[in-house]
């Protein structure tokens, strides 16, 4: 393999990382707008949950990239093993071992998502509570393993992803976040 | 006609005469129970019997029994339910039943269970009385495999066919979305018959006599008898077999009540219909003379109304009830029923406002048919005959006043 | 034609399926899609009712034939 390739290979699974967490983060956001039943001004619900989607699929194409690339570049030592079995890594492996959990955790949500039309809501919604924890352990893998980790461009994509996320939770788990649907609406008492 | 051909063994005991069929027996023993109806029949072709007979259920929704049991019996592999459930307040026929004649519905459920192929039958009550004297009947009969008795929650909408199946699956007691045919998939995932243990019993007797003999009382389209549940303002409330097709009038006197005394009476039970008084004399007890009126004999429910009540004030009782008997499931039911329920009861306490009227038949309209059951679109045509039938109350009302508070 | 079926244990009154068929639908008081008038999809609005059946995030519509 050429000199280029390898330096190709090594970006390439840097940048996609990058990317595939703001992808999860921007999904993230939507899924708690989605819950949350409201629209925004300018952004129908279905919009919201269209792109949620859509950002979560790109998110996982870039994951399948970077994790590829990663495979072909001889210098990250990446073994198949390594996607599913965490922390017997050989670069960095409680780092890596973090981004393998959070993949496979990502495929069973996904997998799921596709399939929930058979599977039915409950199982649904059940598995994807773990994007709750898919996200943050992806960020502590790219903090972790990330070759960029010190660099202040990705701490800044960091800091504003946690910002958003965070944010996001914060609105979800406050009192006011439950306004629609009939668990939701008081009805009058029935004396 | 139907030929002997369908008789196998021949009958050691003469069929009741006249109305008094499903309630014959002296007592609930399983010797008294031979002594009168005779022994277990054998049917050649049960199905094609209640077709004959026109049996159709007799647990509200008067469906065709043969047709129920032909879709389970092409599927296989199948499991009968007996529904005794009998959620509905002023009812009292299918437990009545059961401690009376438990003989006749376990009957039935064994001959519908041969007729489908299923080797499962279950029988649901919410009564512990009931449970036992079941349970010590199935005992009796010694069967190798006897009924399983299970309790269901005492709820108005638990006796609903996919609630008793869900119930029977270990899940929570409340009606699945109407697409989910319980003859597709019920208990266990089984094709399932969920038949009233009244129906049960008419079958049972159809097995025994055959469907010419069935049809010896009643009307042609509705044939047989049914048990009614009488209370209200009567002398004797309680459960009395009656042939369809007689008339209200008719029935209010067997029962101990005077049509002259009664303001209104409500057939078909909480979810059904009031009939003025009227026109009691002449209603008689049939889909054709109760349609009219939304009305049909349903479970077979009679709750009459004396001049000593408000038609408004019990309706507005009946509606609030009903809104707190809502499974909790479906967003126009639980938000709708009860903002209905308070609508009329603002009018029925004399709280008048303007669009009061308008309100109650808006919410009507929001919550008819928008539910995985019939429990909204039951409410909604009982309050629609209450405002119908109480116009002139209403009228009253919006002026603030009650003819029943006068008049005392 | 096709029918839309609501599967009212599973809605929640979200509104999505609202926003995709406002020839079809409005919302009640309470958010719950309720018809207009008659739940028979034109051909020229299946895509979106699809779409509807799609979208929803409690799985509670269908499209019957």
């Amino acid at each position: 393999m050429s000199h280029t390739l390898i330096t190709a290979l090594w970006w390439l699974g840097r940048g996609t990382g990058v990317m595939a967490l703001v992808m999860f983060t921007i999904s993230v956001v939507l899924g708690i707008l989605t819950r949350s039943g409201r629209s925004v001004s300018w952004l129908p619900r279905f919009a919201a949950t269209d792109l949620h989607r859509t950002a979560a699929l790109t998110g996982t194409t870039l994951v399948g990239i970077h994790v590829g690339s990663l495979l072909l570049d001889p210098y990250a030592q990446l073994r198949l093993a390594d996607l599913v079995i965490p922390f017997g890594g050989a670069y960095r492996p409680l780092w890596l071992g973090l981004g393998t959990t959070a993949a496979d955790l990502l495929l069973a949500v996904v997998v799921t998502s596709l399939l929930r039309h058979r599977i039915g809501p409950r199982a649904f919604r059940l598995v994807h509570w773990a994007t709750y924890v898919v996200w943050p352990v992806a960020l502590l893998h790219g903090l972790g393993t990330g070759t960029d980790a010190a660099t202040p461009w990705f701490r800044g994509i960091a800091v504003g992803c946690a910002a958003a996320v965070l944010g996001a939770v914060a609105w979800r788990t406050s009192p006011s976040f439950a306004e629609r649907g009939w668990r939701r609406i008081p009805r009058k008492a029935v004396s | 006609m139907t030929s002997l051909a369908d008789v196998t063994s021949p009958m050691a005991v003469l069929p009741p005469e006249g109305a008094r069929r499903l309630l014959a027996a002296a007592d609930p023993s399983l010797a008294t129970h031979r002594a009168t109806f005779g022994p277990m029949p054998v049917p050649l072709d049960l199905v094609r019997l209640l077709d004959s007979a026109g049996l159709t259920g007799r647990g509200g929704a008067g469906f065709p029994t043969a047709r129920k049991l032909r879709s389970v019996a092409e599927r296989g592999h199948g499991v009968v339910v007996a529904n005794g459930s009998e959620g509905e307040p002023a009812s009292a026929k299918d437990r009545t039943l059961l401690m009376h004649a438990p003989h006749l519905v376990l009957d039935g459920l064994a001959l519908v269970a041969a007729a489908v192929g299923a080797r499962s039958t279950y029988l649901v009550t919410a009564r512990a009385d009931v449970a036992e004297r079941v349970r010590a009947a199935a005992q009796e009969r010694g069967d190798r495999r006897p009924v399983r008795v299970a309790a269901v929650v005492d709820r108005f909408v638990s006796g609903e066919e996919s609630a008793v199946v869900n119930r029977l699956n270990g899940r929570p007691g409340v009606p699945s979305d109407r697409m989910v045919r319980v003859y597709e998939r019920g208990v266990k995932g089984r094709p399932t018959v969920v038949s009233n243990v009244e129906t049960l019993a008419h079958v049972a007797l159809v097995a025994r006599w055959g469907p010419d003999w069935f049809r010896e009382v009643g009307t042609d389209e509705q044939p047989g008898t049914f048990l009614a549940s009488v209370s209200g303002a009567t002398a004797s409330p309680g459960v009395y077999e009656l042939p369809y097709g007689t008339s209200l009038g008719q029935t209010l006197r067997s029962s101990g009540a005077r049509p002259g005394d009664l303001q209104a009476v409500l057939v078909g039970g909480f979810h059904g219909a009031w009939i003025p008084a009227h026109d009691l004399e002449q209603v008689r007890l049939t889909r054709s003379d109760l349609q009219p009126y939304n009305a049909s004999v349903g479970a077979g429910v009679l709750v009459l109304l004396g001049h000593d009540r408000c038609g408004l004030v019990e309706s507005a009782g009946i509606a609030r009830y009903l809104a707190g008997q809502a499974a909790g499931q479906c967003g126009p039911c639980i938000n709708g029923l009860p903002r209905m329920a308070d609508a009329l009861t603002a009018l029925a306490r004399g709280h008048a406002r303007p669009g009061l009227v308008e309100e109650v038949h808006r919410l009507r309209g929001l919550v008819a048919g928008r539910g995985a059951c019939s429990h909204p679109d039951g409410t909604a045509r009982f309050v629609a005959s209450a405002m119908r039938v109480f116009a002139d109350e209403v009228d009253v009302h919006l002026g603030g006043g009650c003819s029943v508070a006068a008049a005392r | 034609m096709s029918r839309l079926h609501v599967d009212w244990t599973r809605c929640d009154g979200h509104g999505s399926c609202v926003e995709l068929l406002p020839e079809l639908l409005e919302r009640d008081d309470w958010g719950y899609p309720l018809a207009l008038g008659s739940l028979e999809v034109p051909a020229a609005l299946e895509e979106h009712a699809w779409h509807a059946v799609d979208v929803c995030p409690l799985l509670a519509l269908r499209l019957l034939a």
